[in-house]
């Protein structure tokens, strides 16, 4: 291993900082066993006890759970379909303008989407709640799957579909069979972002959900205009850790996977 | 491998009269916008023929393979396979496979599932599926490697796993594009030889597109230069190679000299061509008719030319010149020699002895000589 240079590591140092002090203290003052949270006043664990009593907080957690893994789906189906259409279609009529108008929603500000939304659902006399919230996050998080399929499907090599289609395969069965198990892990990230941004969606949700449906970034937001309970920072802490492992996991799977085919292939040379 | 003639002497399908193609391209033109791919061609290809494409990129014959396989259609004319028009057939319905230029093995099945890929869309049963994997295997010689994925095998295995997935289906007709593009030369010219064995042994008609003029020689029955989606010559390599009907033909296959000159008649068979004001015409034989006083080009390979320090007496056509380069290649040498006019032609020898022991060097006088059937008479 190279050591690095005094500038290198200076520049290491206060990067990371800026990124993980917040958090580190976040975590830190979750323990605290004082009220305060600013006031250091001893070692606890008393607030997680406290956060798994507190009905609402858990209803929350259970609402964001279910909008973020049926919206997350829905989007991967419908970004997956879209992307498809774009990189394969071949140049149809109006392309360039679908293509641009799929992205568009990347750079719309949350509060405009929200407020459309909020408006489209009052116009269509749908009632606002779970469901409303699902459509809502589908909505947007569709076009960030749409990104990330569809950069994979431009690399895609299109004699592998043209094969299946040459060895008898209609072209829903080549899709099946060959094109989606290969871009597998593209869709399946495309899910876990589409996952990740339900999650921890504030604007749209606020516009979007009803008095019985309140997901969990509402009720802290709501919570911490009380005032910032201890409690706040022990769910939060839940979650930097669930992100935490998601993320470890994920990219330490990927690299085993890596280094596994790179031994294969190397014993398949010789 | 080679003990079984690929393809037998008497093997001429194209000369019999009643011979029934299994191909036929009728007037087929393919445009892509204004770029025209295939102009208005016409040919029949037989039941077992190992038929190859050859010509520069963008001639033309990648779109004619795709045209068989169905991924294009022709804009004008019609493809008749055994005699029934294609065009409104989709790909996964026609008894025509293709092996592709980058193989196209899925990369996550492993090699036997991807052999038994086309046989389970037939609805086979899965012992008829197993026996027939276990076939086309053994045909290829990879059944150790049948549990392997493709990226774990080599690039000459994933060749044949390619070949073998192409054939499990027994087609009518196989097309092969670039089949040997990803291979070293060696592997290659191995490669050629087993492909004809395994063409020989199934009898399927063989469509092979390439750009590489040795291999479209070594392995087919008949070969169609192609140039700007037109074929300029159909005939068999040895037909090609010796009676290239255009200078472009003789130009793309292998070394050639081309001289040209004046014609004029000569009794039966023969011309003069007068290629330098200050020497004798040259003599060739031709079947062509040749009008009289009409520009040709003589076509003449290199190894067709004899060179010497003395005049020959044997030889209708003799030329005096001085050696200007000597190309060693090994086993044979070219040299380059100026003719009176300044014309460069290349004349080559096998080098049966040493090299220091050769007779002639640079800027030596020496005589080149060829017979008067030794070249083509070509008129532009």
């Amino acid at each position: 291993m190279r050591r690095l240079s005094w500038f290198n590591t200076v520049s290491l140092t206060l990067g990371f900082a800026f990124l993980y002090i917040p958090m580190i203290i976040l975590v830190i003052y979750s323990f605290n066993a004082g009220k305060l949270v600013t006031v250091w006043t001893g070692f606890s664990t008393k607030w997680y006890g406290e956060l798994f009593q507190n009905e609402a907080f858990l209803n929350a957690a259970w609402v964001t759970l279910k909008v973020a893994v049926i919206s997350s789906t829905f989007a991967t189906v419908l970004g997956t379909m879209a992307a498809y259409v774009m990189v394969r279609g071949g140049r149809f009529y109006g392309r360039t303008l679908f293509s641009g108008m799929i992205y568009a929603p990347l750079v719309m500000p949350e509060v405009i989407t929200g407020l459309s939304l909020l408006l489209l659902f009052i116009a269509i006399g749908l009632d606002r709640g779970t469901l409303t919230i699902v459509l809502a996050h589908t909505t947007f998080s569709m076009c960030y799957v749409s990104v990330v399929v569809s950069s994979r499907l431009v690399t895609f090599d299109r004699s592998l579909e043209e094969a299946a289609l040459d060895l008898g395969c209609t072209p829903f069965d080549a899709f099946k069979s060959v094109t989606l198990p290969i871009i597998a892990p593209a869709v399946i990230s495309g899910w876990l972002l589409a996952f990740t941004l339900s999650l921890d969606d504030l604007v749209i949700a606020s516009f979007t959900s009803g008095p019985s449906s309140t997901t969990l970034p509402i009720k802290i937001f709501s919570a911490v205009r009380l005032g910032v309970s201890p409690e706040i920072n022990a769910l939060s802490s839940i979650m930097i850790g669930i992100v935490a492992f998601g993320v470890i996991t994920t990219s330490l799977m990927s690299k085993r996977a890596i280094t596994r085919r790179q031994a294969e292939e190397n014993k398949a040379v010789q | 491998m080679a003990e079984t003639a690929p393809i037998s002497a008497d093997f001429a399908p194209w000369e019999a009269p009643d011979a029934k193609p299994i191909i036929q391209f009728k007037n087929v033109t393919k445009r892509f916008g204004d770029f025209t791919a295939i102009d208005d061609l016409t040919i029949d290809i037989f039941p077992q023929e190992f038929f190859s494409l050859l010509g520069p990129s963008g001639c033309g014959k990648t779109t004619m393979m795709r045209m068989l396989a169905g991924f294009e259609s022709p804009t004008e004319g019609t493809i008749l396979l055994d005699g029934q028009d294609i065009a409104p057939v989709p790909p996964n319905k026609r008894a025509v496979n293709m092996m592709f230029q980058s193989y196209a093995l899925f990369p996550h099945l492993s090699v036997s599932d991807n052999i038994a890929f086309g046989l389970k869309r037939d609805g086979l049963s899965k012992d008829k599926i197993a026996d027939r994997v276990e076939e086309m295997l053994k045909l290829v010689q990879l059944s150790q490697f049948a549990s392997r994925k493709p990226h774990q095998i080599s690039g000459g295995q994933r060749q044949r796993v390619a070949l073998a997935r192409s054939l499990a289906k027994a087609p009518k007709l196989l097309l092969l594009d670039e089949p040997l593009g990803a291979l070293d030369k060696k592997l290659r010219q191995e490669t050629q030889f087993e492909l004809m064995d395994i063409q020989e042994k199934t009898g399927t008609t063989f469509v092979i597109v390439t750009h590489d003029q040795e291999e479209a020689m070594t392995v087919s029955s008949r070969v169609a230069v192609m140039d700007h989606g037109k074929i300029i010559q159909v005939a068999t390599p040895q037909q090609i190679y010796e009676e290239p009907n255009s200078v472009y033909v003789a130009d793309f296959i292998g070394d050639v000299n081309i001289i040209r000159g004046t014609a004029k008649r000569a009794d039966g068979d023969h011309v003069h061509i007068t290629f330098a004001a200050d020497h004798a015409p040259l003599i060739a034989a031709t079947k062509r008719d040749i009008a009289e006083g009409s520009e040709v080009a003589l076509a003449i390979r290199p190894e067709k030319i004899a060179i010497s320090t003395e005049k020959p007496e044997d030889r209708n056509n003799a030329i005096q010149g001085k050696v200007l380069d000597i190309a060693y290649l090994g086993n044979i040498s070219t040299y380059h020699v100026e003719l009176p006019g300044g014309a460069v032609v290349k004349a080559q020898t096998a080098n049966t002895r040493r090299v220091h022991r050769r007779s002639f060097t640079w800027d030596d006088s020496v005589w080149l000589s060829w017979t008067d059937t030794a070249g083509a008479v070509l008129v532009e």
